[in-house]
């Protein structure tokens, strides 16, 4: 039951959020606070919960299934292993940070602002754990339209036309993903006599060859552009340059991890044949971003659409290594989700913390802030170098182990994604010396960060430092191996691809 | 005992943990207390260790936890102290902890103080993990570490612009090394499914005989990683920029340790570069070209410290030539020569600068040798050491044993040699025309205040040990004492020298001697008996004088062919191209929507018209069909 409780507490948690506005203004933040608050505990209880639910394709923590349109096999069927566990602490941690950073940002409507940023979080929760194609498809549109207000409402200057814009890019891409879901659903009830959406009995449908990699293509396309892979990513800089504070953590922190989750949990497993058919392109599409979004970067005068490039770059490593089909390599998207959502939206934060300050998100109107806000100069040292991947920290772990990976699945593709890694260098030093190195040329009063930034922040920092040292413990979330006996003995989560990777047969990479 | 190594990179990390979080609230004794003190408990600590090692010699493993486990890939935090590490510990942990000493009262108004001592803190950690790591990856965590501490302490002074131009670009040439670097590990780690650097070393004479491809590329991998890091060719030129850093951090990181690590990389590595022998020649090359082409850069320098950082290149060069040969252990000693006397050099020059006003032009010094006698007197026993002056430095011996087997060890070559010779007396002219012009002549500028014994004891204590230091490795014709290369030799092979050649040992000791002496003698002749004639052969060749000022012109090469390009690209697509095509569908839509709204006009008379223009089309359409 708690698995659906989470859901419906997120829902009812944004309700009361707005309904308590009317008594007092500040009832809302703290609403949501809470309810975040709550579920990040809740979840960190059932870290060390062993996966007692074996199921084909792996094992689960916790189950929970229910009927919900029977006459169409639709259920209400959620299940948590190791990997949503891990997304949905990311999403509440991240969620939080949220919270905290739009504390004095938002002060117009404030009641509708985090009841969509719990929906959104309710969304992105329901699509870390629905099993069921109908309800993930159902979860997966739940997620636009509450980003779409919050962008939309809440957003700088040129907000309504990066709403709109993110609005079409994953509606029009969410549909032919609809198409695809239906196209398996026929497909699988005529082949298996049970019409149904359940992804366990999806699992391992024989697919011709052609209709494999047509659906394949219908799911892929909602996940690319989620992502974003080049050349779907343009919605990406708009959006996040235009949301509030908030609205680009939660859509750089979490959104785009909804992409690599579905490639993950989707694409790869449902489509063995078809993913390795087109694995090479995929790669190539990947390090494109790698590189494209590099160049991107460096170019940007605005930090936030600068930050949202690094995001473009970063995410090319999920394409490189989900589809170089091999443990490593996975291990390395997995740290990439989680790191990457915490150093980007911890620069996210500190363009938001800089904005309140000096209303201008231009850097080349920065320069010299070091000596009054040494705390933060400190801060955005640690996070540039994250996103530069300097060992030590998170990031360093997820590129490195992808890279190890995607090696032995294509050499020149991991060359060229490793010189990606110089380019970053070149974007992540330049924003540490244009906010706070250089002479102080304009004159601005910056307090340093208040305690109730450094309380958002120092987290984030002891986090990706832990990721960096220790990141065992979160690896280790994703390869337990099965308790209770299944077909499949030693499966694992990670393993869900290693298996699937047999299945592909005479396309093994190696 | 020796299970106390994990804390001496640990007493270093907490110094910067203290400094980085408390630094600011604390009194500058304090700051200096944490920060040197640190590293001082880190020497002490080696100093221990270093005599359970000697006692009892055998390479001891401290694993301290699993980084990552994946199957068995199990890289881990981990330390392996052997021969090899034990000589860079000493070097990092002692010339660190004077470099420290120094460093407080060298930056003693500097309002940056406590982050000062952070930073460099920061760097005795990373420099010690990279020396210490058992796996490669850890070693890669050391290597990038030590580059962020560079890059912080090169911008240290980040007001200027020029200061974090160089900062950066020292971060990202040595990146490009590394990514060279990284490459070769995904090979090593896709052969043999580890990088324990103790496995890799066992596995690969097993699996690779000797010229085997795989093996070549991931010398010349490592290499590349290596030249980042050290600063040869054709990776050098971010080194005389880094000169912007204060002059303890040019001291210790960009003399004494981080440029030494691609040294210690490829020692580390030794037996995949002998079963690689191009990639090993390969380093010989790299050095000897780089130790030229810098010292020719040394001989145009004013500025005192870009004399030395050329001088710096040049010498690294050496290393690798001896690298290249096969005299791992010779390559080593002049690493720990160089880290003494270079280090002294650059805090001499150091103590110069700040007492000269911040002056760096060595034309506008002269005559110093009265007014700052300890200096002038330490700093004559560096560069005596540096142009490997006969029989009393220690340089001597170091440089003089790299020479000999160029010539004389298996791998020797003559061309090799020979350019290690020339190398030799280039170096002796530079060494001393700096010597001449800072400390002889006439006074040009105004000493403003003594320095105090912060500064002057660690050049006394580097002093010392440059000269002695050179005592614990002599040749045969002069001694014979072996007790360095006896040390190393678990670890580093011992070289063998050509059976035809042994006889002439002392010859080539008196040819290089000779060479040394005669480059003394000819920047005396040019700097102090003719001071006019350098202006003058400087008239008569211009264009070399030029190419040899600025670096034989790679920065140039490099910005035209990589750095501008790129810039360009990025400006001209700042606004992404891709997304013409989205905004290109929104205009078709809109002008489509315009056209077809312009049609509902609300006129009756254009509605009927179209009416009956429809209708007349499909009538002939109609009939037509």
């Amino acid at each position: 039951m708690i698995l659906p409780a989470l859901i419906i507490f997120l829902l009812a948690g944004g309700i009361l959020a707005w309904s308590a506005e009317k008594i007092n203004a500040s009832y809302p933040k703290w609403i949501a606070l809470a309810v975040l608050a709550i579920y990040l505990v809740v979840m960190g209880s059932l870290w060390s919960a062993e996966n007692t639910t074996a199921l084909t394709g792996g094992s689960w923590k916790v189950h929970f299934m229910k009927p919900w349109i029977p006459q169409f096999g639709v259920s209400f069927h959620l299940a948590l292993d190791g990997l949503s566990l891990l997304m949905l602490l990311l999403t509440f941690f991240l969620g939080m940070a949220a919270v905290l950073i739009s504390w004095k940002e938002i002060q117009n409507r404030v009641g509708f602002f985090y009841f969509n940023m719990l929906w959104v979080l309710a969304g992105i929760s329901g699509v870390f754990l629905a099993m069921d194609l109908f309800l993930f498809y159902f979860f997966w549109e739940m997620m636009l339209i509450p980003m779409y207000f919050l962008i939309g409402i809440w957003g700088h200057e040129n907000r309504r036309y990066a709403a709109y814009k993110f609005f079409i890019f994953t509606q029009a891409s969410g549909l032919l993903m609809l198409l695809a879901v239906l196209g398996m659903y026929f497909v699988h009830g005529a082949t298996a006599g049970e019409y149904t959406f359940d992804y366990f009995a999806w699992l391992g449908t024989p697919l011709s060859t052609q209709t494999g990699r047509w659906l394949m293509l219908g799911f892929l396309a909602a996940f690319i552009v989620k992502l974003p892979v080049v050349p779907f990513h343009s919605w990406l800089p708009d959006a996040h340059a235009e949301a509030p504070t908030a609205g680009s953590v939660i859509l750089a922190g979490l959104l785009l991890k909804t992409g690599a989750y579905g490639l993950i949990r989707f694409v790869v497993p449902l489509f063995p044949e078809a993913s390795h058919y087109f694995a090479p392109v995929l790669m190539g599409l990947g390090v494109l971003g790698i590189l494209y979004g590099a160049i991107l970067a460096f170019a940007q005068t605005d930090i936030k659409r600068l930050v949202a490039y690094t995001s473009v770059s970063h995410m090319g490593f999920v394409m490189l290594g989900v589809f170089a089909f091999n443990e490593v390599a996975m291990k390395g998207v997995v740290m990439q989700m989680i790191t990457h959502g915490i150093s980007t939206g911890a620069l996210f934060i500190l363009a938001g913390v800089l904005y309140e300050r000096i209303h201008t998100r231009d850097i080349n109107h920065m320069g010299g802030f070091w000596p009054q806000v040494p705390f933060m100069g400190t801060m955005g040292l640690v996070f540039a170098m994250a996103s530069l991947g300097l060992p030590g920290l998170g990031n360093f772990v997820a590129e490195i182990l992808t890279l190890l990976g995607a090696w032995q699945a294509n050499h020149t593709l991991t060359i060229l994604a490793t010189v990606g890694l110089v380019a970053a260098t070149a974007y992540s030093l330049r924003i540490v010396q244009k906010i706070f190195l250089g002479k102080p040329e304009h004159h601005y009063t910056l307090p340093d960060l208040s305690g109730r930034e450094k309380l958002i922040l120092v987290p984030l920092v002891v986090a990706i430092v832990w990721l960096g040292l220790f990141p065992q413990a979160v690896m280790q979330q994703v390869d337990q191996p099965a308790k209770a006996g299944t077909a499949q003995t030693q499966v694992t989560t990670s393993g869900l691809l290693v298996n699937q990777h047999v299945k592909g047969g005479e396309h093994d990479p190696k | 005992m020796k299970e106390l190594l994990w804390l001496i990179p640990a007493w270093p990390l907490a110094g910067a943990l203290i400094l980085i979080l408390g630094g600011h609230r604390m009194s500058r004794t304090l700051a200096t207390l944490v920060g040197a003190g640190s590293v001082g408990l880190s020497a002490l600590i080696t100093l221990l260790i270093g005599f359970a090692f000697l006692s009892a010699p055998e390479p001891f493993d401290q694993h301290l936890w699993t980084w990552m486990a994946i199957g068995n890939f199990q890289p881990s935090f981990a330390f392996h102290l052997d021969a090899l590490s034990m000589i860079f510990l000493f070097v990092i942990t002692f010339v660190g902890f004077l470099i420290h000493i120094y460093s407080s009262e060298f930056m003693a108004g500097d309002e940056g103080f406590a982050r000062f001592f952070a930073y460099l803190n920061l760097f005795v950690c990373s420099m010690l993990i990279l020396v210490l790591a058992d796996n490669l990856l850890l070693l890669y965590l050391g290597w990038e570490g030590v580059g962020l501490c560079s890059y912080l302490l090169i911008g240290f002074w980040y007001q200027e612009e020029k200061n974090g131009y160089a900062a950066r670009k020292a971060f990202i040439v040595t990146r490009v090394g590394d990514t060279a670097m990284a490459i070769g590990l995904f090979i090593l780690f896709q052969t043999f499914g580890t990088l324990h650097i103790q496995s890799l070393l066992q596995q690969a004479p097993q699996a690779w005989s000797v010229g085997d491809q795989t093996a070549l590329l991931v010398g010349f991998l490592l290499l590349g990683g290596a030249v980042g890091k050290s600063a040869q060719l054709p990776l050098q030129t971010w080194l005389p920029d880094a000169m912007a850093g204060p002059s303890p951090v040019s001291a210790l990181i960009h003399a004494a340790t981080m440029v030494t690590a691609g040294v210690y990389l490829i020692a580390r590595t030794h037996v995949i570069f002998e079963l690689a022998p191009q990639a090993q020649l390969a380093v010989g090359i790299v050095g000897a070209v780089t130790l030229l082409l810098a010292g020719f850069s040394a001989l145009t320098q004013n500025d005192l410290k870009r004399v030395l950082a050329y001088s710096t290149i040049s010498q690294i060069g050496y290393m690798f030539l001896a690298l290249g040969v096969g005299a791992w252990s010779a390559a080593i000693f002049h690493f720990m020569i160089h880290a003494f006397f270079k280090a002294l050099l650059f805090l001499g020059a150091g103590a110069i600068i700040l007492v000269l006003h911040h002056e760096h032009d060595m034309f506008k010094m002269g005559g110093l040798r009265h007014k700052l006698p300890v200096i002038y007197g330490t700093f004559l026993i560096g560069a005596a050491s540096l142009a490997a002056i006969p029989l009393v430095t220690g340089g001597f011996y170091s440089k003089d044993q790299i020479l000999w087997l160029a010539w004389a060890g298996e791998r020797g070559n003559v061309l090799l040699y020979l350019a290690a010779l020339f190398g030799a007396f280039i170096t002796s002219v530079y060494t001393f025309r700096m010597v001449f012009v800072t400390f002889f002549g006439a006074e040009h500028s105004h000493v403003s205040h003594p320095v105090g014994k912060a500064m002057l004891t660690p050049l006394v204590v580097l002093a010392v040990l440059s000269t002695l230091a050179g005592f614990l490795e002599l040749p045969h014709t002069l001694g014979h004492v072996t007790i360095f290369s006896d040390f190393l030799s678990p670890v580093l092979p011992a070289v063998n020298v050509r059976p035809d050649a042994e006889s002439m040992e002392l010859l080539f000791q008196v040819i290089a001697a000779v060479v040394a002496l005669s480059g003394v003698g000819l920047a005396y002749y040019l700097y102090v008996l003719k001071p006019d004639l350098p202006s003058k052969i400087k008239e008569e060749i211009p264009g070399l004088h030029h190419l040899w000022f600025v670096g034989w012109g790679f920065d140039a090469l490099y910005d035209t062919l990589l750095v501008r390009p790129f810039v360009y690209i990025a400006k001209v697509n700042k606004h992404d191209v891709l997304d013409k095509f989205y905004t290109g569908l929104v205009t078709v839509a809109e002008f489509f929507h315009r056209a077809l709204a312009y049609t509902q006009s609300g006129m009756m008379r254009w509605y009927v018209m179209g009416i009956v223009i429809g209708a007349i089309l499909m009538l002939t359409i109609g009939l037509i069909l």
